[in-house]
C-alpha cells in the first residue's frame, strides 16, 4: 500500500503535465476554430449605419467598425476613445475608414433612409437617394417611392444583363474560336504558298462582316443597358450619378428587422460561396476558388491513390527485402520531409518545361509560342501535389498490407490462386481501410498546400473554370484559383486590406470547413471498409 | 524396460514398420529430406498415402508432420530458405515437375489450416473464390458449387439464410467448416488437413470428424493432428513421425493396438510427447 502511494505520488506530477498539455491543445485547437468561425461568419452581417459630426465639420455616414482608447504621451489609457468607421465611398472622396476621436464627435444618430449599395467596381457606397434619371429626363425623385422604383429596374437590368451574357458566350465566343482556327489555317496556308488561296479570303471576308455586326449589335445594347442613373448624396453633399447597371443590390441597413437582416447574411453568405469574385478578389464571391481546390484535390486523389498502392504492393509484396527495398524506402520517408516548394520547383521543371513543352510541341505547335500545356495548369498542379502526398500513401498502405495476417494470404494460395491473384483479390481488398486511411492524409495535406502550386498554375484570377461545357468538358491545362491563395491575395495583396479582412477569415473558415468536409466523406467510407472487414483480426 | 517390444512384431499385411504395403497411392514419398536453412526438418522419409482413405500423420510438436503435409501441395514454395531433396509423385507425377503448374497443384490437393483463415468476404464469396479464380464466372455454375460445397462440408442448412454475410461473423467451428467447405469448391481429389481441429470446441470438433467420415468415400484426405483419439477415431492409416523421422506407418488399428516400435507405443501410451 506504502509502496504504489510512494509511485502514484511519484507520477503525478508527469501525469499532470501530461493533462496540461492536452489541455493546451484542445483549448488552442477550440480556440482557434472559434476565432475563425466568429469573425468568418460576422463578416457577412448587415451592420446598422450612423450619421456621424464632428466639431471640425467633418459628417460621414459610416458603420461602427472598432474601438479603442487612445494611449497619451505617458502612455497611459487616459486620453479618451477613439471609434473606427468604415465609410465606403471611395469615388465620392470618402477613405473606405476614418478613425474620429469620441471627443471630436458632437452627434451620431441613425437616419432610416440611409442606403448601402453594392456596384460592381468602386466597391460600396453609403449615400441617400435622390433621383432616378435617364440620361437628364428624372424618372422618380420620391424619396419614399425610390427603392421600389429602382429595385423594378434593376430587374430589368438584370434580364437585359443576361442577354447580353447570352450574346457574348452562344455567338460572339464561338465566332471567336472560329476566327482563331481561321487564322491558324492561314498561317499554314501561308507556309506553304506566299498568296492566300482565294477561299479563305473570302471567308475572312464573310467572318469578319459578321463579327462586326454582332459588335455593333452588342454595343447598341450596352448602351442601352448603362443609360440610367441613380443620383445619390453623402453626407458631406457630395452627389453622384451611379449607372444603374453596376449596382448589384442595395437595402437600408437601419430599416432591417432581425428576421431581414438574419435572410440578407445568408444571401451575402450563398453569394459568397457561389458567386465570382470581383474588383480583384475584394468582393463578390470565391466560387472559382472552391472549385480549383476541390478539382485539384480530386486530380490529385485519382494519381496519387494507384501510384502510392502500386509502389507499395511492390515494396511490401513483391521486393525482394534486401538493401535496395531499403534504400528505396529511406528516399520515400525523405521525400515526406522535403518542404514542399521543392516540388513545385520540381513540378515547374518537369512537368510544365519538360513534359508539357514536348506536348506542345507535339500536338498544340500550331498555337505555338503561346504554351498550352507548356504552361502551369491544374494538371500539372495536380502532379506536383501527387508526388508531394506520395510518401504519405505508401507508407500508409504498407502498414495496412503487413496488417493481413499469413494465413489468409495461405488460404488463398492453397486454393491454387496465383501470388497476384491473392493480392488482388484478398489482400487488396482487406487493406482497403488502410488504402482510404493514406487518402485521408494525402487529401488534408494536400488541400492546404499553397507554396508548389504558386509556380505550377494557382492563379490570382483565373477567367475559366478548367471544367465547362465544351468538348472535352475537363479542360486540365488551364489555370485555377485556389483558397489557400486567396486568402493570402485578398489578405495582403488587396488594394485595400481593412475592407478584406473579414474576408480573409470567411475564407479561412470556408478552407477549413472544405478540408472537413473532404476528410468526412473518406472517413465514412473507411468505416464502411472496415465494418465489413470487422472481426477478422486486423 | 521390456526387450519384448523393441523388436517388431510380425504382421502379414505389412511389410516393414513404414510399411503398410500399399498399391494405387496417391501420393509416393521417396527418400524424402527438407532443410530450413541449415536445420533439418525432415530426414529421408519414405511414404505411400493410399486413395480414399483418411490417413493421420501424429507425432510431437516438431516432429516435422506440419511441413511434411505441407510438401504435397508445395506450400514450402513460399517459405525462403528452404531446400527440398527427393521425390513426391502425385498420380505418378513429380510434384516438383518444372512443366507442372502449381496452381493446378494446389487445386487438386486442397488445404485446411489449424486456424481457420476464412477471407474477409461474404460466406458466399469464400466458396466461390477458388471457381473463380480457376475460370468459373457463370452465377448459375457459381450457385451451384457453392451449394454443394456447403451441403458437403455440413454447413448449408446453418448458412442458407446468410450467404451474403460476412464469414468472419461465424462461430470458430463454422469458420473452420467453411474452410472445407472452400475447399471443397474447386472439385479436388486430395484435402490435406493441418491440425483442424485443435482450435474448436469438443462439440464442433465432433462435427468435423463426422464430415471428415463423410468425405473419405470420394476424397484422399491427409490430416496432422495431436489428439491420438483424433487420429484413432477417424484414420484408415496413422504414421508416427517422430524427430523429423517415420518412425511407423501402418493401418491404424495396427498401429494403435500393436505398434511394432518401441517409440511408438511410448508415444502412445502418453510415456512421452
Amino acid at each position: 500500500m506504502a509502496r504504489s502511494e510512494a509511485t502514484r505520488s511519484k507520477r503525478r506530477p508527469m501525469l499532470e503535465l501530461c493533462n496540461m498539455a492536452l489541455a493546451i491543445c484542445i483549448l488552442l485547437v477550440v480556440g482557434l476554430v472559434t476565432l475563425i468561425s466568429v469573425e468568418g461568419l460576422r463578416a457577412f452581417w448587415p451592420n446598422r449605419v450612423e450619421l456621424v459630426e464632428c466639431h471640425d465639420g467633418r459628417k460621414f455616414f459610416g458603420e461602427l467598425k472598432d474601438e479603442k482608447p487612445i494611449r497619451g504621451a505617458d502612455g497611459r489609457e487616459t486620453a479618451g476613445v477613439e471609434l473606427r468607421y468604415r465609410t465606403c465611398n471611395r469615388d465620392l472622396g470618402g477613405d473606405g475608414f476614418v478613425w474620429v476621436r469620441e471627443d471630436n464627435i458632437v452627434r451620431r444618430s441613425e437616419p432610416a433612409e440611409l442606403q448601402w449599395m453594392e456596384r460592381s467596381a468602386w466597391g460600396p457606397l453609403l449615400v441617400r437617394f435622390k433621383a432616378l434619371q435617364r440620361g437628364t429626363e428624372v424618372l422618380e425623385q420620391d424619396a419614399a417611392k425610390l427603392p421600389t422604383a429602382l429595385e423594378a429596374l434593376l430587374h430589368t437590368k438584370n434580364d437585359e444583363r443576361a442577354e447580353l451574357r447570352r450574346m457574348e458566350e452562344e455567338r460572339l465566343a464561338p465566332l471567336n474560336d472560329r476566327l482563331e482556327a481561321l487564322r491558324l489555317r492561314e498561317v499554314k496556308a501561308a507556309r506553304s504558298a506566299p498568296a492566300l488561296p482565294t477561299e479563305l479570303a473570302v471567308e475572312r471576308a464573310q467572318m469578319g462582316a459578321l463579327h462586326a455586326e454582332l459588335l455593333e449589335q452588342v454595343r447598341v445594347r450596352r448602351v442601352r443597358h448603362d443609360s440610367e442613373t441613380l443620383l445619390v448624396e453623402d453626407a458631406a453633399g457630395h452627389t453622384k450619378a451611379v449607372v444603374i447597371s453596376s449596382i448589384l443590390g442595395f437595402h437600408a441597413p437601419n430599416q432591417l428587422g432581425q428576421w431581414e437582416r438574419l435572410g440578407l447574411h445568408a444571401a451575402r453568405m450563398w453569394e459568397f460561396l457561389s458567386a465570382q469574385p470581383r474588383e480583384s478578389n475584394t468582393e463578390g464571391g470565391v466560387f472559382p476558388a472552391i472549385f480549383g481546390t476541390v478539382l485539384m484535390v480530386f486530380l490529385m486523389t485519382l494519381v496519387v491513390v494507384p501510384l502510392g498502392v502500386v509502389s507499395a504492393v511492390w515494396l511490401k509484396e513483391y521486393a525482394r527485402q534486401g538493401v535496395l527495398t531499403r534504400l528505396v524506402r529511406i528516399c520515400v520517408n525523405n521525400l515526406a520531409g522535403t518542404p514542399s516548394i521543392v516540388f513545385g520547383v520540381f513540378g515547374l521543371g518537369f512537368f510544365v518545361y519538360v513534359l508539357g513543352g514536348q506536348i506542345d510541341s507535339l500536338f498544340y505547335s500550331d498555337a505555338l509560342p503561346t504554351p498550352t500545356f507548356g504552361t502551369g495548369g491544374v494538371l500539372w498542379a495536380s502532379l506536383t501535389l501527387a508526388l508531394l502526398t506520395l510518401p504519405v500513401v505508401i507508407v500508409a498502405v504498407e502498414e495496412g498490407l503487413a496488417a493481413v495476417p499469413r494465413a489468409v494470404r495461405e488460404g488463398s494460395l492453397a486454393l491454387g490462386a496465383t501470388r497476384f491473384e491473392t493480392i488482388r483479390r484478398v489482400v487488396l481488398p482487406a487493406s482497403l481501410p488502410a488504402i482510404l486511411t493514406g487518402t485521408i492524409l494525402a487529401i488534408g495535406r494536400a488541400a492546404g498546400e499553397v507554396a508548389p502550386l504558386m509556380v505550377v498554375g494557382m492563379v490570382k484570377l483565373a477567367p475559366d473554370l478548367a471544367v465547362d461545357g465544351t468538348a472535352p468538358f475537363l479542360h486540365a491545362e488551364r489555370k485555377f484559383m485556389h483558397l489557400g491563395f486567396h486568402i493570402y491575395d485578398v489578405g495582403f495583396q488587396s488594394p485595400d486590406v481593412e475592407a478584406t479582412k473579414p474576408l480573409v477569415f470567411a475564407t479561412t473558415l470556408l478552407l477549413i470547413v472544405l478540408v472537413l468536409l473532404l476528410n468526412i466523406v473518406a472517413i465514412r467510407l473507411r468505416n464502411k471498409a472496415r465494418r465489413r472487414y470487422a472481426g477478422t483480426g486486423f | 524396460m521390456d526387450a519384448n517390444s523393441l523388436t517388431p512384431k510380425a504382421r502379414p499385411a505389412r511389410l516393414s514398420a513404414t510399411d503398410p504395403g500399399i498399391t494405387d497411392p496417391v501420393f509416393s514419398v521417396r527418400g524424402l529430406n527438407l532443410h530450413y536453412g541449415s536445420a533439418q526438418a525432415l530426414h529421408g522419409v519414405h511414404m505411400d498415402i493410399p486413395r480414399h482413405c483418411v490417413t493421420a500423420l501424429i507425432g510431437p510438436s516438431g516432429c516435422g508432420k506440419s511441413t511434411l503435409i505441407r510438401c504435397f501441395n508445395r506450400m514450402n514454395d513460399l517459405v525462403e530458405n528452404v531446400r527440398i531433396e527427393g521425390l513426391i509423385t502425385f498420380d505418378g507425377r513429380p510434384i516438383d515437375d518444372p512443366l507442372l503448374d502449381v496452381s493446378e497443384l494446389r487445386r487438386q490437393v486442397g488445404m485446411v489450416f489449424q486456424k481457420s483463415n476464412p477471407f474477409p468476404k461474404s460466406i458466399y464469396e469464400n466458396v466461390a473464390y477458388g471457381p473463380r479464380i480457376h475460370g468459373i464466372s457463370r452465377r448459375a455454375d457459381l450457385d451451384a458449387i457453392v451449394e454443394r460445397s456447403l451441403r458437403s462440408a455440413a454447413l448449408w442448412d446453418e448458412t442458407k439464410d446468410r450467404l451474403n454475410d460476412n464469414a468472419t461473423g461465424l462461430s470458430g467451428g463454422q469458420q473452420q467448416r467453411l474452410c472445407i467447405a472452400r475447399a471443397l469448391a474447386v472439385d479436388p481429389e486430395v484435402i490435406l488437413l493441418d491440425e483442424p481441429c485443435s482450435a474448436l470446441d469438443p462439440i464442433s470438433t465432433a462435427r468435423v470428424e463426422e464430415l471428415i467420415q463423410e468425405l473419405k468415400g470420394r476424397y484422399t484426405l491427409i490430416i496432422v493432428t495431436h489428439s491420438m483419439q483424433q487420429a484413432s477415431r477417424v484414420s484408415d492409416y496413422t504414421a508416427f513421425l517422430y524427430l523429423g523421422r517415420l518412425v511407423e506407418y501402418g493401418p491404424t488399428e495396427q498401429l494403435f493396438l500393436n505398434p511394432m516400435c518401441r517409440q511408438t507405443e511410448d508415444y502412445i501410451t502418453g510415456r512421452f510427447g
